[in-house]
């Protein structure tokens, strides 16, 4: 894809070349045509309610007398920002869901890139085999997975938890639901996230790697010194992407709320926006909770991009340049 | 580990693998694969047992063969719901990411085609709707939806999955690797008006991004939960995911619905499985476009 990328620059500097009007018509009506309904949706079902969200973040309803006189919407400034930041519950769901990302995203992503550069090697056999295998979970729906993986967490069902129990180890995961989920997530997201980073790697120009074997290096230095850096690119944008879904987590917490009480109403922030909304019909902080999630994805996408990219710079581009 | 590589090193160049570290690696690679694969091999099982069987642990014989009359209750369950719930998924999914689909490429062929005033901008703040975070945005577009009364309806789930700014992105860098200035520039000349030449040109060369993005919008929208549950009560409007869901919160009180999500699970993973053993070509490809350059 990337040696025809140019001409996106091409067609459009031969344009101007054109005379009249009827270029003009043609530059602006056709692509006007062409971005209104993306547009439209986009701003319908993205731009409103994040403005809607911010909106709500800083009203609250306040009922009049014994709840008789319905309620009156007033306006509360940051109000119901210090109410969710100075609430237990939400900050507890914050440093869940910390400790998880902790956990789970450089797990994923070292096990994913192992994989990676496992199949990557020349030692592998069935290698279309062991690619479909183990990007095959990526298939199973979010929910369909979160049940599955509750059923072989539950003692009588699982025989993963009978055989333990047989062995003389009581594994408990039920009670522990930071592993819980975390499991869940690497089964679900390693086999996708590998799969980039197996292309990265074979996107790799050969003369490369055997110019470092003429070098003397190994496999274990070739992948770390040279196919490693090469793929920067692609573990920057996996790791963008992961920190953005794993801030989102509520799927797999939420079903398993339903089956053990280890795991309570408000475990990940997102749960907690959940619950302020249609349990306590508190929209004003459910809003402001959302919010502070955004923002705190915003600044950790930002972080991650602006830390890629700074090392980025530095490095040496010889490789699709090069090669090109 | 330091002592093979630097064996290996010394070793090295005549380029002969070695047995032991051949062996290591397809070790390594069985090993995840046996991960990935037993939960599903589990649920293939689980689902052709009964009850009992399936809360006693005990494992399948051909005497305790129970799949046809699980499909059976499956089928017949709250008066058939759960083949309404596959048709409501297969109708979200299906239609919202053909349609959401041919929205973005439109969108991406107009970013990668025209030139016009802000256009950089504008992309960026695509770009930047892919960072907002979906599930923050559910709450407010439920709040928005109830003020327009939409809450509960098909429609309250289906609009919203029409967006999806990642798909623009994609669809732009496959616009660049699929259609060359030169063929739009003869359709041109031939006297095809631009709305005529995307249709009947453009589309056709970058067929491929288009299934790609329909492919990952399917599957997002198989896969979504958040919205339909803030969105939906009536449960015959569920997609397959919400309805699963709602089973498997009353297996403590009706365990008898414990084959039911087992059951409905298996059948819920079939369309995506066939569509991503299918159209592996199509996800590879797309992988690769949305994140090696």
């Amino acid at each position: 894809m990337t040696p025809t990328a140019p001409t996106a620059t091409r067609t459009a500097s031969a344009a101007p070349s054109r005379t009249a009007a009827a270029v003009r018509r043609r530059r602006y009506g056709a692509p006007a045509v062409l971005l209104a309904p993306f547009f439209v949706l986009f701003t319908g079902a993205t731009l409103v309610p994040v403005g809607y969200a911010v909106y709500l973040s800083l009203y609250a309803e306040h009922r009049s007398g014994l709840g008789f006189g319905g309620s009156e919407t007033v306006f509360t400034g940051l109000g119901n920002y210090t109410r969710a930041l100075g609430d237990a519950a939400f900050r507890g769901g914050f440093l869940n869901l910390a400790q998880y990302c902790l956990l789970y995203i450089p797990l994923m992503m070292i096990l994913a890139l192992v994989l990676a550069l496992l199949l990557d090697s020349a030692l592998v056999k069935a290698r279309r085999f062991f690619q479909l295998a183990l990007f095959l979970p990526h298939a199973v729906p979010g929910t369909i997975a979160t049940l599955v993986w509750i059923y072989l967490y539950t003692p009588g069902i699982s025989p993963v938890i009978g055989a333990l129990d047989s062995l003389g180890t009581h594994a408990d995961l039920l009670g522990h639901p930071l592993p819980a989920v975390v499991n869940m997530a690497v089964w679900e997201w390693t086999g996708y996230n590998m799969v980039i980073f197996f292309a990265a790697l074979q996107a790799i120009p050969r003369e490369v790697l055997e110019a470092a074997v003429v070098d003397g290096a190994g496999p274990l230095r070739t992948a770390l010194s040279v196919k490693i850096p090469l793929i920067r690119s692609s573990l920057a944008v996996v790791g963008l992407f992961t920190v953005i879904g794993s801030l989102q987590l509520f799927t797999e917490p939420m079903i398993l709320h339903g089956t053990t009480p280890s795991v309570v109403s408000t475990w990940s922030p997102n749960m907690y926006a959940y619950t302020a909304a249609f349990e306590r019909h508190d929209y004003g902080l459910a809003a402001a909770s959302s919010v502070l999630l955004a923002l705190a994805a915003a600044a950790l996408s930002f972080v991650v991009t602006r830390a890629t990219r700074a090392r980025g710079e530095d490095r040496p581009q010889p490789a699709t340049e090069a090669a090109a | 580990m330091t002592t093979a590589t630097a064996q290996r090193g010394a070793a090295r160049v005549k380029g002969r693998p070695w047995s032991l570290s051949r062996s290591a690696v397809n070790g390594a690679l069985v090993l995840a694969t046996a991960y990935t694969l037993l939960p599903l091999a589990w649920l293939l099982t689980a689902a052709a047992k009964n009850t009992g069987d399936l809360l006693g642990g005990r494992t399948l014989t051909p005497s305790t063969w129970h799949l046809g009359a699980n499909l059976h209750a499956l089928a017949t369950a709250g008066d058939g719901i759960y083949f309404r719930w596959y048709v409501n998924s297969l109708l979200y999914a299906g239609i919202g990411a053909l349609l959401c689909a041919l929205v973005c490429v439109c969108a991406g062929y107009a970013f990668h085609v025209y030139s016009f005033p802000g256009k950089e901008k504008l992309f960026g703040l695509v770009l930047l709707g892919v960072l907002v975070p979906t599930t923050a945005l559910a709450l407010p577009m439920y709040l928005l939806a109830s003020k327009l009364g939409v809450v509960n309806t098909f429609w309250a789930v289906f609009v919203p999955s029409l967006v999806n700014p990642f798909g623009v992105y994609l669809a732009r860098v496959f616009c660049a690797g699929y259609v060359p200035g030169e063929v739009l520039e003869a359709a041109r000349m031939d006297g095809a008006g631009e709305l005529r030449t995307f249709w009947s040109v453009g589309l056709r060369m970058v067929m491929p991004g288009l299934v790609t993005v329909f492919l990952f919008q399917f599957t997002a929208i198989w896969n979504n939960f958040f919205l339909p549950l803030v969105m939906l009560s009536d449960n015959r409007l569920f997609p397959l995911s919400l309805g699963l869901y709602s089973w498997n919160t009353q297996t403590h009180a009706f365990p008898e619905y414990y084959p039911l999500v087992v059951t409905g699970s298996l059948l819920g993973i079939v369309p995506l499985v066939i569509a991503f053993v299918a159209l592996q070509r199509h996800w590879k490809a797309g992988l690769t476009a949305g994140s090696v350059k």
